[in-house]
């Protein structure tokens, strides 16, 4: 079995482990990490889609997060002040039902990459990484001073949303929910990975000329694994609101897509569990580096960058080596 | 006489006052291989792109195969059958070989995003025998960057063959190779021709002679003469604009 | 609305421009040039403005300030070209943004570290502050005033060095064709270091110019650094013009769009609805205007076509 293979299976079982350790434990606290680290990791993995497989140096992937995240934050404000999100043509009510929840989080979310996309994939390179950047800003202020929502305070939902048969209070059961996500997302990375698309859309972004002369438009793959990219980022958001039961605009801020792009570095860029060990790392730093120093994205910084400057390809790289052309 | 496969007609291009293409008009018939030839700056390279569609020309139109090019981009007319490699190799330099020609094999069709590329029997039997068909069967797996040169060449070639063209557009396929390789690739087109006609612009000008069916010679933005090479090597103006009078017959 | 008002918000605009000009400036030199995207520019907008601030509580100085801001921005300039950019010259965009990432988090947290969490405040000197009466009896802040005008004399002054200068000649080569400096025998090396610490000493003195008309905190350069993003992405990528034009559009159309558009929903709405939804959407205005370009023209008013 190849190294990478290996290690990504220590990556999973230990993102089942340490929660079942921490239940039986009675460490709720250790559970509710857990699922923090999950749920960014989900957005990383989607943030890979874009970034890893097709190059695509997105720093606005805040957007995504943030509409899912206000999805759930406007479904459930609506359901637990009943009233409804509208009446006209049609009535709408507002959720706190998790599956649809997440449905309109994924619609939405995929919708507004698919018209930033469009915008964005006009231009390339560092046009590219500024106008995702400054689209990101755009949804930012736009929630700041829309009132209706909360404005620059953001709002609470008191209680987590429901799913069918579970009680998401509990919060190993929550915890399952976000890891059945991460691990269904996994599986549909890989396979668009290995799929006809992946194998194009990975082609494009090492000589978009070979793709364009087999027939093929790199910027409709491009379009197409931005949205993607963005839906799931966008399901991550609505996962992270009900865990912390809070929405506000911080989660459009640029720094959420600094961070969701650290998670990836960190674990390893076009790596498929690299989102995954960049986020649990993250969130251990965050959490050790914390009590350690109140300073402590000074040292965060001082890793990154000696990340970027002497250890490229990320953990993942450097514990499992080059990535290996398979067929 | 038969109907010719690719029909470049009355093309024009200008960039500012430079006129690089003037009214240009040739044709690739089927079975051969048409060479292009000309100096350094003549719009070789120019007339490529509007074949090609990286560029649209200011005049002029292209048929393959009957059909009518002209408004479509590069990806639509390489699925309408027109293969092509490059001056400077353009290949995904990460991916294996194998995975190289699979990907022309998917004959533009990208969207399928759940079925493993790699496993489907269809398009690896296209891909290996493009592959075999240009000397590359026991590089399958090899990683692209680690080609020679001239094996890079040939893949260019076994990505355009898995498009099953109907023409190929080759744009100095010998460029960089040895005598060896040289021999090789020449052997490999003058088999080719005979899958699809081959416009060819090569400088390599023993290799053109010993190829081509017909040449054209592009001066100055137009062709001032299309013939075969016997033909090409006694007309008078050819000598004087581009072989040069010393050359003695 | 009268017309006073709005040429006073128009002043407003102005001034919001040439500020994000100088921020403008220096990005687009720096991309034109060496081909690097640097997001810690934003943090020497924030050193410049921390450094005007420090010096102006202890000496009591503008001028002092104004200078320590330009000499500490571009000291952190050329520290951060020699330690960290200068490697990444030949990298991706994607490890210049990673590792410029990380160096704002190294300086925000620096800054944090030396000066506290507090905001700091810059008093305008006497001289500049209380308001002016224009031609026409429009009454307007004396230093908002200063700002246009250093704003406006320090665009001059950059066409100037652009146009005319040895080094500014350099500086156009490097953008047109990096080998053919290095054929011309220059030291591209000493060249890549000054343009950097000319486009920090730029960010810097916004810093210091904006720090007086609002607070001095950590986290101040990044908001100024994506509007500076836009004004490349309208204006073109290494063009000063561009930038130049780019930085007055987005300065009054924020501006204007703050107070037009309520104004202009007040129409058809009742007061209060007209105000949330001409603010929000007056929050969107620059990066709606930036889409509009984009669409038209993808690589920005006078970017060269890619």
């Amino acid at each position: 079995m190849r190294r990478e293979t290996l290690l990504n299976a220590a990556i999973l079982a230990g993102f089942l482990a340490l929660p079942l350790w921490a239940w039986m434990a009675d460490e709720p606290f250790i559970i509710t990490l857990t699922t923090r680290a999950a749920i960014l990791a989900l957005a990383g993995v989607g943030l890979n889609l874009a970034l890893g497989l097709g190059g695509l140096v997105s720093l606005g992937h805040a957007a995504f997060f943030g509409i899912g995240g206000y999805a759930m934050g406007v479904l459930a404000f609506h359901a637990q002040t009943y009233t409804p999100l509208t009446e006209a043509p049609f009535l709408i009510e507002g959720t706190k039902s998790m599956p649809v929840i997440w449905l309109v989080a994924l619609i939405t979310s995929a919708l507004a990459a698919l018209v930033i996309g469009a915008l964005s994939l006009r231009t390339s390179g560092v046009y590219f990484i500024m106008i995702t950047l400054a689209f990101g800003q755009m949804f930012y202020f736009f929630m700041i001073s829309w009132p209706a929502y909360g404005g620059e305070d953001g709002m609470s939902i008191y209680l987590r949303n429901g799913f069918p048969g579970l009680n998401t209070l509990d919060p190993i059961q929550f915890y399952a929910l976000c890891f059945v996500l991460l691990a269904g997302a996994l599986w549909l990375v890989s396979r668009i990975q290995h799929s006809a698309f992946g194998l194009a859309l990975a082609a494009a972004r090492q000589s978009p000329m070979r793709v364009t002369s087999v027939g093929i438009r790199p910027r409709s793959l491009h379009l197409l694994a931005f949205t993607l990219s963005g839906a799931i980022t966008g399901l991550a958001g609505a996962l992270f609101a009900d865990l912390n039961r809070f929405v506000s605009p911080t989660m459009f801020s640029w720094q959420t897509s600094g961070e969701i792009m650290v998670f990836v570095i960190l674990g390893g860029v076009g790596r498929l569990l690299g989102p995954v060990l960049g986020a649990a790392i993250f969130i251990a730093m965050e959490h050790w580096l914390d009590g350690v120093s109140d300073y402590w994205h000074i040292y965060l910084g001082a890793i990154l960058l000696g990340m970027v400057l002497f250890a490229r390809g990320g953990l993942i790289g450097l514990i499992a080596g080059r990535e290996v052309a398979h067929d | 006489m038969t109907e010719p496969v690719l029909q470049v007609r009355g093309v024009s291009k200008s960039f500012g006052a430079l006129t690089a293409n003037e009214d240009v008009s040739l044709d690739l018939r089927p079975g051969e291989i048409h060479a292009l030839i000309g100096p350094n700056g003549a719009g070789k390279s120019t007339l490529i792109a509007a074949i090609s569609g990286a560029l649209t020309p200011d005049a002029g139109t292209v048929h393959l195969a009957g059909r009518d090019l002209t408004g479509l981009d590069m990806a639509a007319r390489a699925r309408a059958g027109l293969g092509r490699t490059f001056q400077i190799s353009a290949l995904a330099m990460e991916m294996s070989v194998l995975q190289n020609a699979t990907l022309g094999a998917l004959g533009g069709q990208a969207f399928r995003l759940f079925r493993p590329v790699m496993r489907d029997a269809g398009l690896r039997q296209v891909a290996q025998s493009a592959l075999a068909r240009v000397g590359l069967q026991g590089h399958a797996r090899t990683r692209t960057a680690d080609l020679s040169h001239g094996q890079r060449r040939q893949l260019e070639v076994a990505i355009a063959l898995t498009l099953a063209p109907r023409a190929f557009l080759m744009d100095e396929p010998m460029a960089g190779l040895g005598l060896e390789g040289t021999a090789r690739m020449t052997g490999l087109l003058d088999a080719l021709r005979v899958e699809a006609p081959i416009l060819l612009v090569e400088h390599d000008m023993d290799a053109v002679f010993r190829l081509a069916d017909r040449i054209s010679v592009l001066v100055y933005g137009r062709i001032i003469a299309t013939g075969t090479p016997a033909e090409i090597r006694q007309n008078p103006d050819v000598r004087r604009a581009y072989l040069g009078e010393e050359a003695s017959p | 609305m009268t017309l006073l008002l709005l040429i006073e918000q128009c002043l407003n605009g102005l001034q919001m421009g040439v500020a994000l000009f100088l921020m403008a400036a220096g990005l687009t030199l720096i991309f034109g040039v060496m081909g690097v995207i640097n997001l810690a520019h934003g943090s020497l907008f924030m050193v410049g403005a921390f450094a005007a601030a420090g010096v102006a509580a202890a000496t009591g100085s503008y001028t002092l300030a104004l200078i320590a801001a330009l000499a500490a921005s571009a000291v952190a300039g050329v520290l951060m070209e020699v330690l960290v950019i200068r490697r990444l010259y030949a990298r991706d965009h994607l490890d210049q943004v990673l590792a410029t990432f990380a160096l704002i988090l190294i300086f925000s947290e620096g800054t944090r570290f030396l000066f506290g969490s507090f905001p700091l405040y810059i008093d305008t000197p006497a001289l500049l502050s209380g308001p002016i009466t224009l031609p026409g009896g429009i009454d307007y802040p004396r230093y908002r005033l200063f700002i246009i005008a250093m704003g406006l004399a320090i665009a001059g002054g950059l066409f100037w060095f652009i146009a005319r200068t040895r080094i500014g000649i350099q500086i156009r080569a490097g953008e047109v064709d990096r080998e053919m400096i290095a054929a011309l025998g220059v030291d591209i090396s000493k060249l890549y270091t000054a343009v950097f610490a000319l486009g920090a000493a730029l960010a810097g003195l916004a810093g210091a110019l904006i720090g007086a008309i609002q607070s001095v905190e950590v986290g101040m350069g990044e908001p100024v650094l994506i509007l500076a993003f836009v004004v490349i992405v309208i204006g073109g990528i290494g063009s000063i013009k561009g930038a130049f034009i780019g930085a007055l559009l987005v300065g009054l159309t924020d501006t204007l769009g703050r107070v037009l558009l309520p104004q202009v929903f007040g129409l058809v709405m009742d007061a209060s609805s007209a105000t949330t939804v001409g603010a929000s959407l007056a929050s969107m205005a620059i990066y709606i205007l930036m889409a509009g370009i984009l669409v038209f023209r993808p690589s920005g008013l006078f970017g060269r076509a890619t």
